[in-house]
């Protein structure tokens, strides 16, 4: 129960974030992948601000034996520079280039009344259909 | 540059890393959002509560913001559903085969240091540049 409320608390922030860092806006995000129009670094700020504040508090997190909620840290053990990483990365690029939203925008927008998250988010849950039945039969 | 908010998206930034952080240090998890919106369906019980409830306040914190802005920006209206529809099925797909997004990669993986999360978002990073060029700049489609 705790932790069903911790993750609405971390969930409220981060929707919070995207919308004040302007990220739900797809033009925005557009225009960070458009190197060759108006080009507007404004993601990469975004970025580099969650890393600082991420970063420094992980580093500390991990100090700690377990979270205070858990009985474990859940990180990925995967080490290796596999095909799937990569061409998975490749394949989202090219989705999020197409339509300028990645996952969490695209759900958070929902609160805007933003039509296009519908198409987007049947989009995005067919392709996750999609890869869990390709990777079951592998 | 005339569109360059730096002083929004460091702050809007710091809250993302502030919420990866939270997540992190209560409950022992990464805040990757595609994985997130992926276990509500594949996980079940406490598992699956969180993820609901992380997703819950996703929407909660961008209501916040457009009930505390004074000006909230237009949404767009005109972009070509076949790319929204293609676009998404895209980003669901990679994100899962390649176990992350923007924020598991390209925050938290990232903020380890690790070396999977540095390639996966150097290369949706290329290919999302790519993308845009091609269709803004080669086929001016959805422009």
């Amino acid at each position: 129960m705790t932790k069903t409320i911790s993750a609405l608390l971390a969930g409220t922030v981060f929707g919070l974030g995207l919308a004040v860092s302007q990220m739900l806006d797809p033009n925005k995000v557009l225009a960070f992948l458009d190197i060759a129009g108006a080009w507007d670094p404004s993601l990469a700020l975004v970025m580099a601000g969650a890393l600082a504040v991420a970063a420094s508090g992980f580093r500390w997190t991990l100090t700690h034996e377990k979270p205070v909620l858990g009985s474990r840290f859940h990180l990925s053990r995967k080490t290796a520079l596999d095909k799937p990483l990569l061409a998975g990365a490749a394949l989202f690029g090219v989705g999020w280039g197409m339509t300028g939203y990645c996952p969490g925008p695209a759900f958070a927008s929902l609160a805007l009344g933003n039509r296009e998250a519908v198409p987007m988010l049947i989009g995005i849950y067919a392709g996750f259909l999609a890869a869990g039945l390709l990777q079951d039969k592998n | 540059m005339q569109n360059f908010t730096p002083v929004s998206a460091l702050l809007g930034g710091a809250l993302i890393g502030l919420s990866a952080f939270i997540l992190l240090r209560l409950n022992g998890r990464i805040a990757g959002i595609s994985s997130i919106m992926s276990g509500v369906f594949t996980a079940s019980g406490p598992n699956r509560h969180w993820r609901l409830a992380f997703l819950a306040g996703l929407v909660m914190g961008a209501a916040i913001w457009r009930a505390l802005a004074a000006e909230p920006f237009a949404l767009r209206q005109d972009h070509p559903l076949f790319l929204l529809a293609a676009g998404g099925f895209l980003v669901g797909f990679g994100t899962r085969i390649g176990n992350g997004c923007t924020s598991g990669h390209g925050i938290c993986g990232l903020a380890l240091l690790s070396p999977r999360s540095i390639a996966a978002t150097l290369t949706f990073m290329a290919s999302g540049m790519a993308t845009v060029y091609l269709l803004r700049h080669v086929l001016r489609v959805g422009v």
